[in-house]
């Protein structure tokens, strides 16, 4: 069962990002991501034009989930200011930037996350919220976001590893299987996941364990007649995402002695068709204080976009730069790149 | 020799039949993935059989192999175990069932 700290406050040697990239690096005699990039003509490896900023507002969360890449938990307490929400709504003023992701930790718990989502809105452009359900029913001042949302036509994306306790328990802590279908409730009540009403609700399994995803199609096709069955619950589309092997979910792999066999299975699925096709080519992450990625992981490793010898900010964004600039690879990419491929939007290939 | 019959790394290396018999390991291999594909059974279906006959014949590759294959498709630990049921159950109905003969020797046989 999921630990309520994070590595970071038990004072875990795996929360310090260099000693991941140091396991991910030298620990076995795999081939290098960027060598496969390079045997696919795919080198070097650029960003085409960003077409999604996901903004990480903060590591604060209401879980401590097993397989989470960020860290998150009710002990982080780094998140995003309005002074830096303010700078990545001026870069959306700045560019044809047509969609925001919004994740975290648990987004809803930034004090300023209402109104960040009302100013994006204000804009005319596309809000996505990754949103855990739990934090819908974990305090009454939370009650009214499946409301919030509808109000502002909010795309809201969230996990649910599997149909039963047993597999979303182990995965995300006890009792949040239950609270996440009384969420999923809730929000199907305002007309979330409910035919034509507009109002996407989509959902995103992560495999319960050290194994890859199946096929997105035949799991959609379960997870909607078994909900619906059990649960009178509807949604619209799910998205299979792989678990990448960063921070707690590096540290279950180590801790079942499944991390070499992990790591040998995402390497022989390198898929090609994949690797041109991920997220870090079109998505532009910011981290809770502004400094910029190429995707979450990148985020989560601390592997910034660097313009010579300077970390790239949110306040000295540049679309040219960053075009410019080569997406920074290490080996935990092979999840993206792995069977059918994975993103934050689920299968790539 | 190696200290025991069974290296779970061995599955990986299947393929390596082929080395000593090319022609015939082609064959088999694109027979078995004929079998398994989409058909009038699901691949799903075939995954859970699968499982369920690795068990009848108790092999340690297929049941590795077909386990996670199952864990990856969703396939969930009740209905793994009520598949190895069915193998189990058939493989004791089938000890059962020649009982019947020999009943019926019996029967023969005494007075």
């Amino acid at each position: 069962m999921a630990s309520s700290k994070s590595l970071k406050a038990s004072g875990h040697l795996l929360s310090d990002t260099g000693v991941q990239l140091e396991v991910l690096s030298g620990r076995l005699p795999l081939p290098s991501f960027e060598s496969k990039l390079q045997a696919i003509g795919l080198s070097p490896f650029n960003r085409l034009q960003t077409q999604v900023l996901q903004v990480n507002v903060g590591k604060m969360c209401n879980q401590t989930c097993k397989h989470c890449h960020v860290d998150a938990g009710p002990d982080r307490k780094e998140i995003m200011t309005r002074e830096t929400m303010q700078q990545c709504l001026d870069v959306l003023a700045a560019t044809s930037i047509q969609t925001v992701d919004l994740t975290g930790g648990a987004p809803e718990m930034n004090p300023e996350f209402r109104w960040f989502v009302e100013q994006i809105k204000a804009m005319g452009r596309h809000v996505m919220v990754r949103c855990n359900l739990t934090i819908i029913v974990a305090n009454p001042k939370y009650h009214d976001l499946p409301e919030f949302f509808r109000a502002n036509g909010v795309e809201v994306v969230s996990s649910l590893p599997f149909y039963n306790r047993r597999r979303t328990d182990a995965q995300r802590g006890d009792g949040v299987f239950e609270r996440s279908i009384k969420a999923l409730q809730m929000l199907n009540e305002v007309g979330y996941g409910v035919e034509d009403s507009g109002l996407l609700l989509n959902l995103v399994y992560n495999p319960a364990g050290a194994f890859l995803p199946g096929s997105q199609t035949d799991l959609e096709r379960e997870f909607k007649e078994a909900l619906l069955k059990d649960f009178s619950i509807r949604f619209n589309r799910l998205f299979a995402i792989t678990n990448l092997p960063i921070s707690r979910f590096l540290e279950y792999l180590i801790e079942s002695g499944n991390y070499e066999r992990y790591m040998e299975t995402l390497v022989e699925a390198f898929n090609p068709g994949a690797a041109a096709n991920v997220m870090c080519r079109n998505t532009l992450s910011v981290g809770w204080d502004g400094y910029l990625y190429d995707c979450d992981f990148n985020q989560m490793l601390d592997l910034k976009i660097q313009s010579g010898a300077k970390s790239m900010h949110i306040r000295e964004f540049d679309a040219q730069s960053l075009e410019e600039v080569e997406i920074v690879v290490n080996q935990h990419c092979y999840g993206c790149t792995a069977g059918a491929g994975s993103s934050c939007g689920g299968e790539v290939a | 020799m190696k200290s025991t019959y069974y290296d779970p790394k061995d599955l990986k290396k299947f393929g390596a039949i082929a080395d000593w018999q090319p022609d015939l390991a082609k064959k088999f291999f694109e027979w078995y993935g004929a079998v398994f594909a989409e058909g009038e059974l699901t691949a799903r279906e075939k995954s859970l059989i699968a499982l369920a006959v690795a068990h009848a014949i108790q092999c340690p590759y297929c049941i590795d192999a077909y386990t996670s294959d199952g864990v990856q498709r969703g396939i969930t630990e009740g209905q793994m175990m009520e598949a190895l049921h069915v193998a189990a159950a058939i493989r004791g109905g089938a000890s059962l069932v020649h009982g019947v003969q020999m009943m019926g020797k019996a029967d023969e046989l005494l007075m």
